[in-house]
């Protein structure tokens, strides 16, 4: 007996280990309720992410039976119809085709389209074409290279990088509307948990829209390369009940706390040309290009998300921001060091 | 079975190929200026194998960035060059020229000719698509820019407009990547009229179009699909570079221009360009399957059908690269539905092959162990496929991991092996010589093996949503021990693909002698010599069906009686 | 090793093997090639039509441009012409017709040349003034350097005529040069359409 058999025997059990290793490591993606470090799209926390996960779920089931059955015939082929016998020189009997199973597996496929497609034109229609309850927050959105800028029009309140929404429930919804414009080049939103992601295009309005259920940080990202620094353009989202939402709100709607005791810093902020990139609301800074410093204390992080916000990475960042993000768009400022001790100063009474 | 001889339209050459002397020189001029379709069709298949060779090492420097979160073994620029060229040069210096070279060599031979249609435009189309390769390759150290001497293009292969406007890249490298390409893209025209030409123009006596072999069918729909695929990528590029140096606004958002045009244009070629890529692994598929399993194609009318169908319905998708763009739910879910229909005739090819192989006596020689791979692999990657046309579900899945993992699934998985197994299968024909099985069977199980440990794994660091493009990841994402897999993956691919690159030496000098037909197959290539003379047949060939050595050898029940 | 054919032939269906003329398929390969990069142009040009921020409109600087639309078009029937002279042996009628498609593709140049003048230097419209520039000049650009590519190749031809080199049997040849320039011709009708009918 030759050893030719051997070589199927492997090739069906690695099919049989793929899918098997498969199946076990699904489940373990749908971690707990809530949001995760790790932002894995089958542990949703906001309508549209749970209704695309269901969707997934279905069409994972339709697309693993095909796997199952034609898997399953080519690896029987494989180890019924080798050639067991080199020496036995007949050939097997030629069979050209089949009208009839031609048409069998034309039309079964054909029918399994029709049903995945109505499964999900309904979903399309769903997510997309939903109406806009009036309860609903508006966020403007305004991707930048390499950061994100949030406008609550109606609220006077404009942040940065990170993005605070109200909790909603079956009972009281509150979903948050998002209007994404850019500034520059192509962007994209993505925060897994939350919603899919929606481009986000220069001279080109796009609007999605989140349903968040559980309250907590929900993280994302930049997901449509933009330069140098996309991989750091990371989104943080804060989903607070009410109440905290309400008292955040407050807070951002305030002017810029002055505090005489920085004024040092507040003078190099102003002289030093930070003022013409940077808005500090209640003083003469009013500058577009960069984000919002208003309340930078309120933040947890910097260069969106790249670093946590503690003193030394503030310092680190006015000082040489390509020490900590190559490429971003602050130039390094050239300030001494006292500069930098005052201007942080500064910057850490902004709560 | 390998030292039949039967009437056929011999050879007259009885030379040796590699005892005539020649000089350094006088043999690098006859390669330099040869029009001969196997000459050209090798220097296709060398090109693209150094081209696998480059844009594979690329992948590796990726691989060792991306193997622990927040590295440093790549500087962002560095890494974002890389994934450029990685992408631009596996598709248009590997995956196309591999169309040209199975082409070249093979079609005029499966068809009865002496060579191709156009032998001068062959070889220009070859010298074109070589030099917007070198072009390409020159950025490094010609493309001077913002951020210092020497740039590639690092705007990603798809390079989206506003990006490479002259305000977001002002170095040259979006030039070099638009310019190599048009070039290319010529020689890609030139080559898909010759095809088409010599196709229709240049088949033997009784060679009916529906009596060619299928490999013969395949190149001829590519060809057609090329001319209407790479034209509007030339297009667009020509667009872009009217926009950077004459002061376009094609794609210009603050003159009213369009970043959304670019991509309608990008994807109308990007998506039939990946249809052209694979259809040389099913051209191969159509080959070796029957010829391993001792059995005719399955259903020959249903497999011109459905690949003509592939061809038709591939120009109709291309949206679904842009799902998240902000189209109305109307377009979108016209693009599921056509994405969703173009599984149809894909799915027929998969149960022909299956069916082919059904009942039959499969040898699983190294081509073979190639093609069922192929099989397997081809059939997963057409269902993620299907995942992901699924609108909503792309939504998240879009940009990340899990379409690297699926479109990976096709070019390596699919469209690699495939091409590795016709590689083992013709070598013997252009050399003379067998390539080592035991080599072959090294190369094969390592390829699978790590192949799957990268591209399986990669499905699910996707699903936990890590973004494509990236060149680095927070830590606490949970992404880090996945990549980390991925990675280790990649080397014992690497280790694969230098060990095939061995056994295509060794085998050119120690492989066993081959003569006309060792695999004892049925098309018109293997009744002539191995390597074939420069006329390919002494007198022209004349059939009567679709396997004329079949009726050779079993004159008592020949094809021709049947269909 | 005998020299016979693979099969003993069977006769009948092998007498009349007669295959298209690759050239002729080339040619119709090549024009299908083409034609996709000006459907892309012409779509970039239809979706920009009323999208200029700023600058002249179509409306306000287009002049409908008969004289060269006439010219070019019934240069498509002198070829016409010409190629069923070459048919029949006239070899000086052939040179006639050929000489003035020629010619009539030249004015039609010219005339283009004309307008571009005008247009960049007293109607200030050039390819970076705004989109309809961008568009214009790239379509009709597009068409007329193809224009000049026919007129290279009808030259070429013309000057083998005047040699003496041209006979009846060239006549496939002439046929399928002829056809790329009727392509020229058609594609003339598409942009003339687009742009000073559809697009004023």
């Amino acid at each position: 007996m030759n050893r030719e058999w051997l070589r199927s025997l492997p090739r069906a059990a690695m099919g049989a280990a793929i899918a098997t290793v498969s199946f076990l490591l699904l489940p373990s993606l749908a971690l707990a309720d809530g949001p995760q470090a790790t932002p894995s799209i089958f542990a949703p926390a906001s309508t549209p992410a749970t209704d695309i996960t269901h969707l997934a779920y279905f069409a994972l089931s339709v697309v693993g039976g095909i796997f199952v059955v034609v898997g399953g015939l080519l690896t029987f082929a494989v180890i019924r119809f080798r050639d067991r016998d080199p020496n036995d020189k007949r050939e097997p009997a030629q069979i050209y085709g089949s009208n009839q199973i031609e048409l069998a597996w034309t039309v079964i496929p054909i029918l399994i389209v029709v049903v995945l497609f109505l499964t999900t034109a309904r979903m399309i229609f769903a997510i997309q074409d939903a109406p806009k309850p009036p309860s609903a927050l508006n966020v403007t959105v305004v991707g930048h290279q390499f950061w994100w800028e949030f406008r609550y029009p109606k609220l006077g309140i404009t942040t940065a990088n990170e993005l605070h929404v109200p909790l909603s429930s079956d009972k009281d919804p509150q979903p948050t509307y998002l209007k994404l414009l850019s500034a520059d080049v192509v962007h994209s939103f993505w925060v897994p948990q939350l919603a899919g992601k929606t481009d986000v295009i220069p001279n080109h309005v796009n609007l999605t829209w989140i349903d968040p259920k559980a309250p907590g940080l929900y993280v994302g990202q930049c997901a449509q390369f933009c330069g140098v620094q996309h991989a750091h353009m990371l989104l943080r989202v804060y989903v607070d009940p009410p109440q905290q939402f309400a008292e955040w709100v407050k807070n951002e709607q305030k002017p810029a706390i002055q505090d005489p005791s920085v004024a040092a810093g507040r003078q190099v902020f102003e002289t030093q040309a930070c003022m013409n990139c940077h808005t500090i609301r209640g003083t003469a800074a009013t500058g577009r290009f960069g984000p919002d410093l208003t309340h930078l204390m309120s933040r947890q992080t910097i260069a969106s998300g790249a670093v946590p916000l503690t003193r030394a990475n503030l310092r680190q960042w006015i000082e040489d921001p390509d020490s900590m993000k190559p490429g971003s768009l602050m130039p390094a400022m050239k300030l001494n060091d006292q500069q930098l001790d005052q201007v942080t100063d500064y910057l850490e009474t902004l709560k | 079975m390998a030292d039949q001889t039967f009437p056929i339209g011999g050879t007259l050459d009885l030379t040796p190929p590699r005892i005539a002397k020649k000089t350094f020189l006088e043999w690098l001029l006859e390669w330099a200026t040869t029009v001969d379709h196997k000459r050209l069709g090798l220097l296709y298949i060398v090109l693209a194998i150094v081209f696998l060779l480059v844009g594979g090492a690329e992948a590796i420097l990726i691989r060792i960035q991306l193997a622990f979160p927040n590295n440093h073994f790549l500087a962002p620029d560095t890494f974002n060059r890389l994934f450029t060229m990685h992408g631009t040069t596996m598709v248009f210096l590997m995956g196309m020229p591999l169309v040209f070279g199975f082409a070249n060599y093979i079609v005029p031979l499966q068809i009865g000719a002496r060579d191709m249609a156009f032998p001068r435009l062959n070889a220009l189309s070859f010298w074109l698509t070589a030099f917007g390769g070198l072009m390409l390759y020159y950025s490094f150290i010609g493309g001077s820019g913002l951020y210092g001497v020497g740039n590639a293009p690092d705007v990603t292969w798809w390079a989206y407009a506003p990006l490479t406007s002259r305000a977001f890249s002002p170095g040259h490298g979006v030039d070099y990547w638009a310019l190599s390409l048009i070039i290319t893209g010529i020689g890609t025209l030139g080559g898909a009229i010759n095809i088409i030409a010599t196709v229709i123009s240049m088949r033997c006596k009784g060679m009916t179009l529906l009596r060619m072999p299928l490999f013969a069918w395949l190149m001829l729909v590519v060809s057609g699909l090329l001319l209407i695929t790479i034209t509007p990528l030339t297009a667009a590029q020509v667009m872009l570079t009217i926009d950077r140096y004459l002061g376009g606004h094609f794609f210009d958002t603050q003159a009213g221009g369009s970043a959304v045009v670019w991509m309608h244009f990008f994807w109308i070629f990007g998506h039939p360009e990946v249809y052209v890529l694979v259809f040389p692994a099913f051209a191969i598929a159509n080959e070796v399957i029957p010829v391993f399993s001792r059995k005719p194609i399955f259903g020959y009318p249903a497999m011109v059908a459905a690949s003509v169908g592939i061809a038709f319905i591939s120009l109709g998708v291309w949206a679904h690269h842009m799902f998240t763009v902000g189209m109305t739910s109307v377009d979108n879910a016209f693009f599921v539905l056509s994405t969703e229909l173009v599984g149809v005739p894909t799915g027929i090819k998969i149960f022909n092959w299956l069916a082919t192989m059904w009942g039959g006596k499969i040898r699983f020689k190294t081509p073979m162990l190639f093609l069922t791979g192929f099989l397997f692999q081809f059939l997963i990657a057409g269902l993620t496929g299907i995942i992901l046309s699924i609108a909503p579900f792309d939504w998240q899945l879009h940009n990340s991991y899990f379409v690297i993992a699926h479109f990976h699934y096709m070019l390596v998985g699919a469209i690699v092996f495939a091409v590795f197994g016709g590689l083992y299968y013709w070598y013997p024909k252009v050399t003379g010589r067998m390539m080592s099985e035991k080599l072959g069977k090294w190369h094969f199980w390592l390829m699978l093996i790590g192949f799957h440990v990268t591209f399986d794994t990669m499905h699910f660091v996707g699903l936990m949503g890590m973004p494509r493009s990236i060149y680095t990841y927070e830590a606490d994402r949970g992404w880090a021990h996945l990549n980390m897999i991925i990675s280790i993956g990649g080397f014992v691919q690497a280790i694969a693909v230098l060990i095939f690159a061995y056994n295509l030496f060794w085998s050119y000098y120690k492989g066993k002698e081959a003569g006309n037909d060792p695999w004892d197959a049925w098309t018109l290539e293997w009744s002539t010599a191995s390597p074939p003379p420069v006329y390919n047949f002494a007198v022209e060939p004349e059939v009567r069906s679709r396997r004329p050595l079949w009726d050779i050898k079993h004159p008592e029940d020949p094809d021709w009686s049947y269909e | 090793m005998s020299a016979t054919s693979l099969v003993p032939n069977q006769g009948g269906a092998a007498e009349t093997w007669t295959l298209p003329s690759r050239g002729r398929i080339a040619m119709y390969s090549l024009i299908i090639g083409e034609s996709a990069i000006f459907t892309i142009f012409v779509v970039a040009y239809i979706f920009y039509i009323g999208k200029s921020l700023y600058g002249p409109t179509p409306r306000q600087v287009l002049e409908i441009p008969v004289i060269a639309t006439i010219c070019l078009l019934s240069s498509s029937f002198t070829i016409w012409l010409s190629e069923r002279a070459l048919e029949r042996n006239k070899i000086k009628a052939f040179g006639a017709f050929w000489a003035l498609t020629l010619v009539l593709g030249v004015i039609f140049l010219v005339y283009t040349g004309i307008e571009w003048q005008d247009l960049i230097y007293h109607k200030g419209l050039t390819i970076s003034t705004n989109l309809f520039g961008t568009t214009f000049y790239s379509l009709v650009g597009l068409h007329a350097t193809h224009v000049v590519f026919g007129l290279i190749g009808l030259t070429t031809v013309l000057i083998f005529t005047l040699l003496g080199k041209v006979r009846e049997e060239h006549s496939e040849r002439i046929q399928v040069l002829a056809l790329y320039w009727h392509f020229v011709d058609a594609v003339w009708v598409v942009v003339f359409t687009v742009v000073y009918i559809l697009g004023r």
